[in-house]
């Protein structure tokens, strides 16, 4: 099983701290899968113009295949104005309609202020929704005053990232084996 | 419909076409050389000349699991190797061709074939060939309307007068060779949503409509808004053809078909479009109603019949190459369609002389 920890945003740490704390677990929980980082502060990802996402060239092309050849990912955001950063809508853009399908999408949020929970109800999960992947339905919500100094300080919030992995490598296996067993039904 | 050399009296026209796709035999993992598949594709249009298929065509698609780039080149060789069949491109992709040379190239085709040669313009679903050769895919749009307007004028008027954007304008240009009868018939390529059918109806062209899945009544959306169009640009829809293009393969049981088609039509869409076919999906097409006619020859003829109930449409064009088939199953595929579908379709679709669709 391969997990991209995709960190969506090129402004801050909360979002790339969580997804840092993510990545841990999941080494520490489940050794035997993968789990790559992606932070989007690293790459030097251009605008979608429209193409098939293996004709972009350098950092684009390496994001939109690591993301595709996934069979999870945990999302990280952080919310800006009211919304997702435009590093991660562009990464939607660049991919095809269909890109998360047969794939399980968990998220993490981090934000300003608790005024924001509903953001990714609202937003984030429409987009996952319409670009057909099997979401975990409950995501993580990081506040502020959860982080001290590049750490997360509030267990509860541990607990959850947690919690969460488990849900996303648990779901994963599950989807996989649902589907094979549907597949061999139809016999070809 | 003559102009089109669509005789409705012989009914419903069957044609095959390939993308002239370079992949891998999914079973064996081995790939043909590029010489060895463009030589099957054109022993492939003589077995189906062969088989009394009335129409034969290549496309072309700049990038990499092809091979026929250069399809006015394969056809001409077709068009030597063959003596009745129709021929065609399915398509040229026109934006980023120049209309003078595509037309001297299929007017050529035309006389070496002795008026069989016919051309469907499209835009490019996959867009790679616009930074290859030097287009900006800004112009998307409009270097494909501007050009396949050029291209129906050379092909209407010997000397031609003419300026745009895309192109050096042309002042008295005689455009030569003519074809044989002086046109040659030019189809509109469109793909699934209506818009696009709608444009080939304004430009009063034959449409050419291709279909990958999903079920036929999606289709005739299409089909109807594309005649709608042409009414309502003051042409009758009685003088336009309309072809349909999808997936086709046929084996003695539906479920036989099924197990030898779906690895190559998945691992083909995986390499060339990047996502493969939903098994659940593909499930799905052994449905009357779904549009991709794989099944036993028998389904298979209900298969079109219930399509041509629904469009009315004059020729229909199966894709049965894609991802590595073998040309072993190919020549089966002709056998089957020669000696059990083509007569059936045929039977149940000619229509006496005078009579309407």
């Amino acid at each position: 099983m391969k997990i991209v920890a995709l960190s969506g945003s090129k402004v801050g740490s909360k979002t790339r701290t969580a997804i840092d704390y993510t990545i841990k677990t999941v080494g520490e929980q489940y050794p035997k899968v993968e789990v790559e980082l992606v932070d989007l502060a690293d790459y030097d990802v251009v605008f979608s113009d429209g193409r098939d996402y293996r004709e972009y060239q350098g950092d684009t092309k390496l994001v939109a295949e690591k993301i595709m050849e996934a069979d999870a990912i945990v999302m990280g955001t952080p919310i800006f104005q009211a919304s997702i950063p435009a590093t991660l809508k562009n990464i939607f853009d660049l991919l095809p309609e269909k890109a998360f399908r047969e794939k399980v999408v968990s998220m993490i949020v981090t934000a300003g202020s608790p005024k924001h929970y509903l953001i990714v109800e609202q937003q984030l999960k429409p987009i996952l929704s319409y670009m057909k992947a099997q979401i975990v339905p409950i995501y993580v919500f990081i506040e502020e005053k959860d982080f001290y100094r590049k750490e997360i300080v509030n267990d509860d919030i541990i607990f959850r990232i947690q919690r969460l992995v488990e849900d996303t490598v648990v779901l994963t296996e599950t989807y996989g084996k649902i589907r094979k067993a549907k597949e061999e039904v139809y016999g070809f | 419909m003559e102009k089109y050399r669509i005789d409705k009296s012989k009914g419903l026209e069957f044609g095959i076409y390939t993308l002239g796709d370079h992949i891998q035999n999914p079973a064996t993992g081995k790939r043909i050389s590029a010489q060895q598949r463009v030589q099957e594709i054109i022993e492939f249009a003589k077995l189906a000349e062969q088989a009394g298929i009335d129409f034969f065509s290549v496309g072309e698609s700049h990038q990499e699991y092809f091979a026929t780039q250069a399809h006015a080149v394969v056809l001409s060789a077709i068009a030597q190797a063959t003596e009745k069949i129709k021929i065609g491109s399915s398509a040229t992709i026109i934006s980023t061709a120049d209309p003078v040379r595509v037309f001297e190239d299929f007017a050529t085709i035309d006389l070496i074939s002795n008026g069989r040669a016919e051309i469907i313009a499209g835009r490019a679903s996959r867009v790679g060939l616009f930074e290859l050769l030097g287009y900006d895919l800004r112009d998307y749009e409009e270097l494909y309307e501007e050009k396949f307007e050029l291209l129906v004028k050379i092909n209407e008027e010997e000397v031609v007068n003419w300026s745009g954007k895309y192109r050096a304008p042309l002042k008295n240009a005689k455009i030569i060779p003519r074809p044989i009868e002086g046109s040659i018939p030019i189809w509109r390529g469109v793909g699934g949503p209506p818009a696009s059918a709608i444009k080939a109806g304004i430009q009063g062209v034959p449409m050419y409509l291709a279909m990958l899945g999903g079920p036929a009544s999606a289709f005739k959306n299409s089909v109807d808004a594309y005649r709608e169009a042409l009414k309502r640009s003051g042409h009758n829809p009685k003088d336009f053809p309309v072809a349909t293009a999808g997936f086709f393969y046929a084996a003695e049981t539906t479920q036989q078909a099924q197990r030898e088609i779906y690895p190559h039509i998945d691992l083909g869409l995986k390499l060339v479009n990047g996502r493969g076919y939903p098994k659940q999906q593909f499930a799905q097409g052994t449905d009357t109603r779904d549009i991709m006619n794989i099944g036993s020859p028998q389904q298979i003829i209900e298969k079109i019949l219930y399509q041509h109930e629904m469009f009315g449409h004059q020729r229909y064009i199966a894709q049965m190459d894609f991802g590595g088939v073998p040309f072993d199953k190919l020549m089966k595929n002709i056998e089957f369609i020669g000696n059990e579908i083509l007569p059936a379709v045929k039977k149940y679709t000619a229509k006496s002389k005078g009579e309407s669709v």
